[in-house]
């Protein structure tokens, strides 16, 4: 194995973003003997989700804020089907950690009494422009190894433990196996599945990152890990075109959602659903309905804003989405609105597989273990705790490292089994052969793909609906692109990053499937929009759905949701019923 | 599109071992020309962060979105210096507008920012 680079450590992070990072800080903090090693496929300074910046903290509580709040705030947006365990356990850490991140330099203004300035319950006003270099450069000096540029395709296993994982280097080519004595997985959600919003040149102008690519999933999803409630898919509410955050400016400015009337119809025509109070996805479903009712489209009314708080926002935009201040300020001169300012129409975007906002990822335990012993999971990848965000992948990667620490005390770093090696490195450049006319580009695969999500699995075309038949034809075009793996041609090496990146995809995009496939009901409405089974039945799927893959199979299982003993309150039935859980 | 880089400004970071903005972007889709010169591989890919435009010590490279999301004439341009960036963003006809965000320190911050 000449042409292989061997590295060993005690602690492996992959992944370099909100939670790897934290991760790289607090194992040194707490375990300064212990050799730890983060490899990232970009670099740390600028990868991951917060490349562009973030402008909230959305998970911070906030004064008169408890961990038991912030679960009946959770219970209550995913209609009862959450880890009260996880949840309870992060929203703990929630301040600690934002406060650790202010430490290294993110700047968090306050009032007149020391207090974050508050954008909701559990959302605060940051400065965050430079928060990943911030993260990055604190895990530079945490003495932990980092190793760049190394994308990480598969897990090394023996005898049913993650020993450490495969990857090449995206510059120079080289194989990469790392022997480790624990693993955490802080890879992030999946972007690309779906059609996204904008047509070919601005097909990457979208909510999450492009280059999360479920990379960690699938190569969890390939070792047998149990994944949980990929069907609740994530779908924000998005300002049109430049698919930006609403919440800077429905939050901060106080911005009203109305119609094409100039109606707020959350209020008006959605009372059932809790009027402007309604969970997320419901936000989005009336908007959908909206249309639907010849109402459309739907924006956020900055008549009655202050034009001064407007710069304000613009500025905010800067530091997170830039796009959308290109696109407000350049309506605010030239809009439809004369006088005044223009509504800022907004729309869904294509739907994702992302813990740290939905509920999709790998099942954890309350150490973060995943279902694979020497595996840990923690930030966007790891499911059953969502509204997590920054601080929640922050929360996610200490609890993870304190019990990673714990568990390699008295183990020692285990033999690569070369026949493994050896396998994943044909598999890895496989793309590089040469195919003649039958290859085939990870670009146009990517394109079928899409296409294939978009119109047989709910996606923007389909207004996020679904059937039992589309998924049926999902899933079997699903398993013909991925007979077609084979065929993938690589002419370079960044090209071989875009074919793992799509094949990752598709790996992820057949366990979506199967659990959509799986809860017959509609418990979310546009994230897990079954219009064969168009309303919420307790009585059968009050269960996290689960799958595990073994070889072409996938084998799901039902999990119980297990209340903590907190008061909490679930949005009402369609016949009006209000169900509640509690200690009484 | 995405972002574009001018060549009469860009000069590949000089003798640096790699460019600023082919280390922070975060798709590794910045590369240097034969000439030293930074080019992204391919606008379609770009995701619009901005991190390449700020961390650009000459200011080589501004950000222009695909028209099919705004159109032509729009240009922001920033850099990212020890505790602000600074941006400049063109609108279409040509109008400039300038602007300050801090990025890092120590608290406390003045609430107005």
């Amino acid at each position: 194995m000449n042409d292989i680079e061997e590295l060993s450590c005690d602690l492996l992070i992959i992944g370099g973003g909100a939670a790897g990072c934290i991760a790289a800080v607090e194992a040194r903090e707490k375990a300064p003997d212990l050799d730890v090693l983060m490899v990232e496929k970009a670099h740390v300074y600028r990868s991951g989700c917060l490349a562009a910046g973030i402008s909230a903290l959305n998970a911070y509580l906030t004064t008169g804020e408890t961990a038991e709040s912030f679960l009946r705030y959770t219970v209550r947006d995913t209609h009862g089907i959450v880890r009260d365990d996880l949840v309870l356990s992060m929203a703990r850490e929630l301040n600690e950690q934002s406060h650790r991140v202010e430490k290294f330099g993110l700047p968090i203004p306050r009032d007149e009494n020391g207090q974050p300035l508050k954008r909701g319950r559990a959302s605060i006003k940051i400065l965050g422009e430079r928060i990943k270099p911030i993260l990055g450069k604190a895990a530079e000096q945490s003495g932990a190894r980092i190793l760049n540029r190394i994308n990480i395709t598969g897990l090394a296993m023996h005898r049913g433990r993650v020993t450490g994982a495969f990857g090449f280097h995206v510059r120079t080519g080289r194989f990469y196996a790392i022997r480790a004595k624990a693993t955490l997985l802080c890879t992030g959600g999946t972007a690309g599945l779906y059609r996204p919003n904008n047509p070919g040149m601005a097909n990457h102008r979208m909510w999450y990152s492009p280059f999360n690519t479920g990379a960690g999933l699938a190569m969890g999803i390939r070792s047998g890990a149990e994944m949980t409630s990929f069907e609740f898919r994530f779908i924000p509410l998005r300002i049109k075109d430049a698919i930006a955050p609403t919440g800077e400016i429905a939050q901060w400015l106080g911005a009203k959602q109305i119609n094409a009337l100039g109606e707020a119809y959350l209020d008006k025509y959605y009372q059932h659903l809790g009027g402007s109070r309604m969970t997320t996805q419901d936000r989005l479903y009336a908007t959908i309905q909206e249309k639907l009712k010849g109402r459309g489209p739907c924006y956020l009314d900055l008549s009655n804003v202050d034009a001064r708080k407007l710069e304000g926002t613009t500025r905010a935009y800067l530091s997170m989405a830039p796009p959308a201040a290109m696109l407000l300020q350049d309506e605010m001169y030239y809009g439809r609105g004369g006088g005044t300012m223009a509504p800022v129409e907004i729309t869904g975007s294509e739907p994702h597989v992302v813990g740290g906002h939905g509920l999709s990822g790998f099942w954890i335990d309350n150490e973060r273990r995943t279902t694979l012993p020497g595996l840990w999971a923690a930030g966007d990848v790891a499911g059953g705790s969502p509204k997590k965000y920054a601080p929640g992948a922050w929360a996610e990667a200490v609890l993870a490292i304190r019990n990673m620490i714990e568990d390699v005390q008295t183990r020692k770093v285990v033999e690569l089994d070369e026949e493994q090696v050896l396998k994943e490195r044909d598999r890895v450049f496989a793309p590089f052969e040469d195919h003649g006319n039958a290859g085939t580009s990870p670009r146009e695969l990517e394109e079928r793909l899409q296409k294939i999500m978009d119109e047989y699995a709910g996606g923007i075309s389909q207004m996020y609906g679904y059937s039992e038949g589309e998924l049926k034809i999902a899933d079997i075009h699903l398993r013909r692109l991925e007979q077609e793996f084979g065929a993938i041609t690589a002419s370079s090496l960044h090209e071989l990053l875009h074919a793992h990146e799509l094949m990752d995809r598709v790996t992820v995009s057949q366990t979506l499937v199967a659990h959509m496939a799986h809860r017959k009901e509609t418990r979310w409405h546009c994230y897990g929009e079954r219009l064969d089974f168009p309303e919420r039945d307790d009585t059968r799927w009050s269960v996290f759905v689960n799958s595990v893959r073994k070889g072409d199979n996938i084998e799901m299982v039902e999990r119980p949701v297990e209340r903590a003993n907190v008061d909490v309150v679930l949005p009402p039935l369609a016949d009006g019923a209000i169900i509640r859980h509690g200690s009484e | 599109m995405g972002v574009f880089v001018d060549e009469n400004v860009c000069n590949g970071c000089g003798i640096a071992v790699e460019p600023m903005c082919v280390r922070d972007c975060p798709g590794d889709l910045m590369i240097l020309k034969e000439n030293r010169k930074a080019i992204i591989r391919d606008n379609r890919d770009c995701w619009d962060c901005a991190a390449c435009v700020k961390v650009c010590p000459t200011q080589a490279i501004a950000m222009q979105l695909p028209s099919s999301v705004i159109v032509r004439g729009v240009r922001l341009k920033g850099r990212a210096i020890k505790h602000k960036t600074t941006w400049k963003l063109k609108l279409r006809d040509g109008t400039e507008r300038s602007y300050e965000t801090p990025a890092t320190g120590t608290p406390p911050f003045n609430p107005s920012l």
